[in-house]
């Protein structure tokens, strides 16, 4: 493991650290959010621990928050989280050969982390890459979550900051050097037409799964390239 | 949502995440299927950046938070430093909706 951090550059830990401070601003919401729907403080925090999706949290709190029921909110968040096994079979070797690496490292294992790992050019830094944003999500948000929890509502709507526009732009600019591929490309932007045609008529999470449609082209086309 | 709710959740969650590196390890990936494999990952992102940029539940997101990130991803594009996309992207749409756009 100690490689690791020798691997790390500044470059890295800055853009990780930016990762990690746009988490904990939308953790501090979360915990503020739950609390705020009449759930006791712990419940949130054990549930970030535990689960570490923010998307699926904010997901069940709030079906449960709209009158659904909490097997409903398992049920949504569950499908928003399938995601994680395509990523984990794309990024999965990165984690390192360890049974506790792997047991450990599967837990970090979530969009930032993957679209982290994927932009890096070689196996040693994009093990650097995951394992760094990993550990700095799952702290920051965390610690964030308790926080906000305790404070409550006093904290603002994160959105008001433009938080929602970090995320994806975040993701996008991690995701740029692939994107040059012009197959890849092709395929992405198939894939993210078919995500937003579908998302008005399936619950969320489906439509991106749908985007699977734009590999089966890249699929073909490969024998060529 | 109660403790169970929230510890079935975490367990489906785990499994989804622990089934990808577990199989990695049982099953020997010839390149073309690896190539395949970070593809779709790929795809996949880009599909959240989409659906995260342009919509909210099942509707329109309005026109503040695409905008921003149009500016971030046009930053990226040009080379900014990462750090700089990201708060660029969050800046615009922070700014735009203090401006009254939604």
């Amino acid at each position: 493991m100690r490689s690791i951090w020798r691997t790390l550059d500044p470059e890295l830990l800055r853009d990780v650290s930016a990762v990690a401070a746009g988490a904990a601003v939308s953790g501090a919401s979360f915990g503020a959010i739950s609390t705020g729907a009449g759930l006791p403080w712990w419940l949130p925090v054990v549930m970030s621990l535990l689960v570490f999706a923010g998307g699926s949290q904010f997901m069940a709190v709030g079906v449960v928050a709209a009158g659904g029921s909490p097997a409903a909110a398992v049920l949504a968040g569950l499908l928003l989280n399938a995601r994680h096994l395509p990523f984990g079979l794309a990024v999965g070797d990165v984690l390192g050969k360890g049974l506790l690496q792997r047991l450990v490292g599967s837990h970090l294992l979530v969009d930032e982390t993957t679209a982290f790992a994927l932009a890096q050019s070689d196996p040693r830094r994009a093990k650097a890459a995951y394992w760094s944003c990993g550990i700095a999500l799952f702290v920051a948000w965390n610690v964030a979550v308790v926080a906000g929890a305790l404070i409550g509502r006093n904290i603002g709507d994160p959105n008001a900051f433009g938080l929602d526009a970090a995320f994806p732009a975040a993701l996008l600019a991690l995701l740029l050097p692939a994107l040059k591929d012009k197959a890849t490309r092709h395929a992405a932007l198939l894939g993210a037409a078919v995500a937003l045609a579908a998302t008005p008529f399936l619950p969320a999470g489906v439509p991106v799964l749908f985007t699977l449609v734009g590999l089966l082209i890249t699929a073909r086309q490969e024998p060529n390239a | 949502m109660n403790l169970t709710a929230v510890l079935v959740l975490a367990v489906g969650t785990y499994a989804f995440r622990l089934a990808g590196p577990l199989l990695r390890d049982r099953v020997r990936l010839s390149g073309r299927v690896e190539l395949m494999m970070s593809t779709s990952a790929t795809i996949l992102l880009f599909a959240l950046v989409a659906t995260a940029t342009l919509t909210k539940g099942q509707g329109f997101a309005g026109l503040a938070l695409p905008i921003g990130v149009l500016v971030g991803g046009v930053a990226a594009w040009r080379k900014a430093p990462f750090v700089v996309v990201v708060v660029l992207a969050a800046a615009t749409t922070a700014a735009l909706r203090f401006a009254g756009l939604s």
